[in-house]
Formats: structure tokens, C-alpha cells, sequence
């Protein structure tokens, strides 16, 4: 068996349905991630070690949480990296799903170890702050509890993703999973304002100014901003390793096929 | 109407579906969500003595009296939301946050005097993060009441105490 048949070249009309073809070419989205991503890995390394050496040295202590605040130059961008991989994870479901763009089915593949791996440094170093500052490593309140169920979706959809023989078949159900999964989005984001947590509610984020002086927050965003790059860098990584994998399936199911190798659809 | 266009808006209504589903199962589970209650909640809800629940609030300023008893510290504070307050008394050692006007929440349950009697104290800390030094100055210039939550953000957080030099002592404890 060979993968599905690519789908037919998108007739006519711009629609969002073509706009989103022309970069689900396969040849086209390798050319251009294969130039954009050694400057997104550079200039994520660079922002994120700059960030850090900022945050964890020069940064000044927090006023109630001494030098304890640090995590915090780890554990915010680790978490809206979770929380950002999933949207992306969802979108590339999305498209998938109605579309049919295998390149949509290989991209979500590909981005949720990535978001597991964010989500668990967030979880990781949420309970080593927690410790110290709350006096406990874990409590299930509505904040903890939903980025813990977070990690429980990317592992699930990792687990999905590799329960079939044939990849290709484990898009769709994946995709379904990982859009049901989206629900838990606003809940994570909301749900420490939505109910009593013993999780603090959103600083940078809120209604008027942020609650972080400038001195800890420039940090913050750079960080922020380098484990962006980084996410999108690993992400585009896996996504192009992802492509070849399955071209040389293909090849080799042709070949397996027929012997006597005719050109036959070896398109992704 | 082509598939694809029928299969976004199946995809986009099986979703607003989920979210719908989600959000009614929340609404009623509300009650078992929150971490903790607050003392207004307490009190409007006629919790009976000796069932474990946690409360929370700020632990009021000039409230907390701390006592020995044999080896074990025992602390005896009030814990507020503003409209109604409830006396806690604690046996164990508290995080180091613990002081007055600071977060907290306390898992036990209620004494039949109609105080709590916490056998876990948790701190709570709340979402403003600044250097000591900007602390101090706001305290300074009257701007701070200590136990009371910080000024607003904006009167904050890009202040640059000038006498960084005259403030280097450690932070409070």
C-alpha cells in the first residue's frame, strides 16, 4: 500500500483553501524552512542564552521571593511555549483535517514532542518554585491540574501518532484528539481567574499595566522571545526530517512494489 | 458547497459543541474546582465542623501570635478576604513567606469555637514581581502600607530608586 494519493492541484477561486496550498507544497516549504532555519536556531540560541545569563545573574531579586523569582526566567517562557505549541498543534490539526494537506498531518506529528518536552520544564520547574515559595511541589488546583492534563494531550497525541502501522492513517484520529484537546486552552489560561488557585494569577498579561517591573520583565521577554525561536527552529527541524521520512517510505514501498522501478507518485 | 468548505464548518461546529460541553461541566463543577474557599464563602455556606476543606485569604496585619508548645511552634492568625475574617490556628513550621498581609492558603477544618484549625499552611504570593529596592522606596515615600497588597502596577514598575547606592541592605524576611 502506498500512502494516500496527494491531493488533486487546488482548481481555480483564492480561496483560504489555496492560499494555504501554495506553501503545503512540499518542495516549496522545504526550500523555504531550509533558509529561514538556521538564522531562527541562531537567533533563538542567541536570545535565549542572552536572556538567561540576564535573568539568572543580572537580573535584581524580587522583593518577597529573593533570588527564588529566577525559576521564573524558566518557567514563564517554558510555559507559554506549552501553551503556544498547542495552538500551533491544533491549527496544523485543523488544516489537516479539513484540507487534507499531508504537510498539516506531518507538521502537528512533529510539533507535539517538542510542546511535551516545553510543558514538562514548565511542570518541572513550577514544582521546584513551588517548593521553596508555596511550601509545596504540587497541589491540584485548577491551574496545575490543566497543564498537567496539557501534558497528558501532547503524550497522548504522540501515543496516537505512533499506534498505526501506516503513519499516514494516524493523522486523522490524532488531528480529532488534538482539536478536542484545545478546549483545555482558555481553561489553563483562564483558570486562575475563574476560580481560587493556589497559582498566582497572569502578570505580563493583565488588564492594564503588567505587575513586573521593567528591570525583570526586559529579561523575561527576551527569553521569552529566544525559547520562540527556538520552538519554531526545533519545530521546522522535525518537520523537514519528518518530509524525508516519508519520501523515502514511499521510495521504498515503490520500490518493494515493483521492481522494475517505473517514476510512479512518490509525491509526499 | 465542496467537502472541504462542509468539512470546516462540521470541524468548527463539533467544536463549538465541545467548547459549549465544557464549559456547562465547569459551570457546575465549579464548587469542587477552586482550591480553596474564602472566609465570606465560609460563612455563607454553613460548612459543619470537622469536615476538611481549604480556606483562604490574606493573613491580616497585626493578627499573627505565635506560641511554643513543648518542641512544636504553634501559630495562631487571622486569615481575611476583605468583607469577613476567620481565626487559624496552626501546629508545624510555615513556609517562609508566611507574614502579615501575605497570601495564604490553609487545609483543615473548622473547631466547633468556629475557628479553623489548619493542619497545612500553604503561602500564596501574589502576581508582582520587583527589586527590593523598589519596594523600600515606595514603602518610603508612604505609597506602601506594609500588610497592605501593592500599589498599582503603573505607579511602579518602570520607578528607578535613585539612591540604589544609600539601599543595598537585604531585602526583609
Amino acid at each position: 500500500m502506498d500512502g494516500p494519493p496527494a491531493t488533486p492541484p487546488a482548481p481555480k477561486a483564492p480561496t483560504l483553501g489555496n492560499a494555504l496550498h501554495r506553501f503545503a507544497n512540499p518542495g516549496r516549504f522545504m526550500r523555504l524552512s531550509g533558509a529561514l532555519l538556521p538564522w531562527l536556531a541562531a537567533a533563538g540560541l542567541a536570545l535565549s542564552v542572552t536572556g538567561l545569563a540576564w535573568g539568572l545573574v543580572f537580573a535584581p531579586r524580587d522583593w518577597q521571593q529573593g533570588d527564588t523569582v529566577r525559576i521564573m526566567f524558566i518557567h514563564v517562557p517554558a510555559a507559554w511555549m506549552a501553551m503556544g505549541g498547542y495552538v500551533g498543534l491544533a491549527v496544523a490539526s485543523f488544516i489537516g483535517l479539513v484540507w487534507r494537506h499531508p504537510l498539516a498531518d506531518i507538521a502537528a506529528r512533529e510539533i507535539a514532542p517538542v510542546g511535551a518536552v516545553f510543558t514538562a520544564i514548565c511542570l518541572i520547574t513550577g514544582s521546584l518554585w513551588g517548593k521553596p515559595m508555596w511550601g509545596t511541589w504540587w497541589v491540584w488546583d485548577a491551574r496545575l491540574t490543566s497543564v498537567l492534563v496539557l501534558f497528558f494531550l501532547y503524550v497522548g497525541h504522540i501515543a496516537l501518532s505512533n499506534a498505526f502501522d501506516d503513519p499516514e492513517r494516524a493523522a486523522r484520529p490524532a488531528a480529532i484528539l488534538a482539536l478536542i484537546g484545545a478546549v483545555n486552552l482558555p481553561i489553563i489560561k483562564f483558570s486562575v481567574d475563574w476560580w481560587n488557585t493556589l497559582h498566582q494569577p497572569a502578570s505580563v498579561t493583565r488588564l492594564g499595566a503588567p505587575g513586573i517591573h521593567v528591570d525583570i520583565l526586559q529579561p523575561l521577554l527576551v527569553t521569552g522571545l529566544g525559547f520562540l525561536f527556538v520552538f519554531a527552529a526545533l519545530a521546522l527541524l522535525r518537520t523537514r526530517t519528518g518530509i524525508l521520512e516519508r519520501r523515502a517510505r514511499a521510495l521504498m514501498a515503490a520500490r518493494a512494489a515493483e521492481p522494475a522501478a517505473t517514476p510512479s507518485a512518490v509525491a509526499v | 458547497m465542496t467537502r472541504k468548505r462542509r468539512r470546516m464548518w462540521i470541524v468548527l461546529l463539533c467544536g463549538l459543541g465541545l467548547g459549549t460541553a465544557a464549559a456547562l461541566t465547569l459551570t457546575a463543577f465549579e464548587d469542587s474546582i477552586v482550591f480553596f474557599h474564602s472566609p465570606s464563602d465560609l460563612a455563607e455556606k454553613q460548612v459543619p465542623p470537622g469536615r476538611n476543606i481549604r480556606i483562604g485569604g490574606l493573613v491580616e496585619a497585626g493578627s499573627v501570635s505565635r506560641a511554643t508548645d513543648g518542641d512544636r511552634m504553634q501559630t495562631a492568625f487571622r486569615v481575611t478576604d476583605g468583607a469577613a475574617s476567620l481565626r487559624v490556628t496552626y501546629r508545624g513550621i510555615l513556609p517562609d513567606l508566611f507574614r502579615e498581609g501575605q497570601g495564604v492558603v490553609a487545609e483543615g477544618a473548622l473547631a466547633p469555637d468556629g475557628s479553623f484549625r489548619a493542619s497545612t499552611v500553604l503561602a500564596r504570593h501574589d502576581e508582582t514581581y520587583m527589586p527590593p529596592e523598589v519596594a523600600d522606596a515606595l514603602k518610603r515615600a508612604g505609597h506602601w502600607q506594609p500588610g497592605e497588597p501593592p500599589p498599582p502596577a503603573r505607579e511602579w514598575n518602570t520607578l528607578q530608586p535613585a539612591s540604589a547606592g544609600a539601599d543595598t541592605r537585604r531585602a526583609t524576611n
